[in-house]
This record gives C-alpha cells, structure tokens and sequence, in this order.
C-alpha cells in the first residue's frame, strides 16, 4: 500500500464532492418550500459536482500526465448554469402562485405583481 | 475594446512579417511588443487600455468563485440543523446596473452569495428582487456585498 499524495488529493476531493452533493440532496427534502429548495439546490450541488471535477483533473494530471481542457470547460458551465436554473424555477414557481412557507415573512414581489400575499398564513387567516 | 485588440493583431502581424519567420512564437513575441506600443499610446484612445478591463474580468471571476464555496458552507449549515428554523423571505435591491450584460451578471454573482436567490429583475430601473433563506441576516448580508459586486461589474463593463 504505497498511495501517493496526488493519488490521495484527487481521492479526497471527489469524497469530499459526493458528500456535499450527498447533504444538498439531504437539503433538498428537508427543506420546507420551493423557494429555500432552491437554495439547497443551486450552491451546495454547484461546489459537489467542482469538486469532484477538480479531482478527477488531478488524478488524470498525476497519473497519465494528462491535462483535459474540457474538465475545466465542464466547472465553468457548471458555475455559469446552475444559478440560471435555480433562478428560472423560482421564477415560474412565483408566476405559478406556489405557496409559500408559513414561517415566510416578507413578500416584496406582491406588490410588484399586483396580488395579495402569497404567504400561506396570512391567505388562511383572510378566508376565515 | 475591439479597436485595441485589432491594432494589437495587426501589430503582432506586421512584427511576423519583420521578423520573416512564419511562426507562432514570433506571432506572440508581435503581439507582446504590441501590447506595450499600446500601453505607451494609451491615453490616445478614448477606452481604456483593454488590458486592464481583462484583469478586472478575472478578479470578478475569482470573486465568483469565492462566494459561490461560502455560500456552499452557509447552506450546508443550514441542512444540519437539527430543526430546522428558516424565516424566508422576498426583498427588493436598487442597484445602479442598467444593460443586459451587467443585469446578467450581478444576478449570477447574488445567486451564489450566501442565502440568497434572484426571483425577478427589472432591467431598465435596476431593480432585483431577491429571496432570502434566512430574513434580516441575509438581506443585510446581501446589501452590504451588493455594493462590492457593483463596483467589480462596474469596472468590466463601463470605461471610467
């Protein structure tokens, strides 16, 4: 068992990527609304899937001398389409009048979009 | 900025032709020399000297790359609460950005800073709405750098 460095680098960035991808899917469910699943979804899977890019690069560096372009493509779009994603379903979800949680507390957009609060408490509270 | 780049172009050109070599060293040793008769003669340009718009595009790249491990951190610790307590919330931010290109990027800079996500955006005032994760703390976290991304746009894409 002789592991070199570089061989221990690569393998504990792509350990340590999994595991963050591992947590945002944890985040994903545990998470109350659309809105903060966003969240989980966009910045903790983001550096998940880099970092275990990054790993992949070294390993391929260290070991077949190897320096793939295309590994470094792949984390510049990662980082450059996530956000896009993330903001384009919270975007629909708003225009779709998805609810949101009750412990929400501030609804700037109502105004803008000319409704009453999207909020679930306050809407239960104007019904009854 | 084309401008520049162009003159830069044909000055590394013309070198190669100087030089009488077909090569691409002698093509990069031109544009070198080019880069520095365009530093000398800067000041006759009305842009600035598009060098320096480069290196304000890699520190903006760099502080891209910043935000986006600590919002990572913000959110990973947000997962392992035992019980989750979040207050979100929807806010609205004024910024002085106004074309396509700077709306696109200051969005994509508030998306990765910690607890917050682009919902909405008004280019022609400027104005983003933005939901936070956890209400007061984020929203005064993303006003304060708000400020500090507008000035790292600003210095890409305006000419002062």
């Amino acid at each position: 068992m002789n592991v070199t460095l570089s061989e221990f680098l690569s393998v504990l960035l792509i350990f340590i990527g999994t595991f963050v991808s591992f947590l945002s899917a944890i985040g994903l469910i545990r998470f109350p609304d659309v809105y903060s699943r966003a969240h989980a979804l966009s910045k903790s899977s983001t550096i998940g899937v880099v970092v275990v890019l990054l790993g992949t690069l070294i390993f391929f560096v260290s070991q077949e001398g190897y320096f793939s372009i295309r590994l470094l493509l792949a984390i510049f779009f990662v980082f450059l389409t996530t956000p896009v994603s993330a903001h384009v379903i919270i975007r629909s979800a708003y225009r779709a009048r998805v609810k949101m949680t009750k412990t929400t507390v501030e609804d700037a957009l109502a105004e803008y979009f000319n409704r009453e609060k999207n909020i679930e408490g306050i809407e239960a509270e104007d019904a009854r | 900025m084309p401008k520049q780049v162009l003159i830069n172009i044909f000055i590394a050109i013309l070198w190669m032709f100087l030089q009488d070599s077909w090569t691409v060293l002698a093509f990069f040793s031109g544009y070198l020399c080019g880069l520095l008769i365009i530093f000398i003669l800067r000041r006759y340009f009305k842009e600035k000297f598009y060098i320096f718009t480069l290196i304000a595009a890699v520190h903006l790249l760099l502080v891209f790359f910043w935000e986006a491990i600590t919002s990572s951190f913000a959110v990973i610790k947000e997962i392992l609460r035992p019980k989750i307590t979040l207050t979100p919330g929807i806010f609205k931010l004024e910024t002085g950005l106004r074309t396509e290109v700077e709306i696109t990027l200051i969005s994509l800079l508030l998306t990765l800073t910690p607890g917050s996500v682009v919902m909405e955006t008004i280019p022609e005032k400027g104005i983003i709405y933005l939901h936070g994760m956890d209400m007061p703390e984020s929203k005064e976290a993303v006003m304060k750098s708000a400020k500090r991304f507008e000035k790292a746009i600003k210095r890409v894409t305006r000419n002062d």
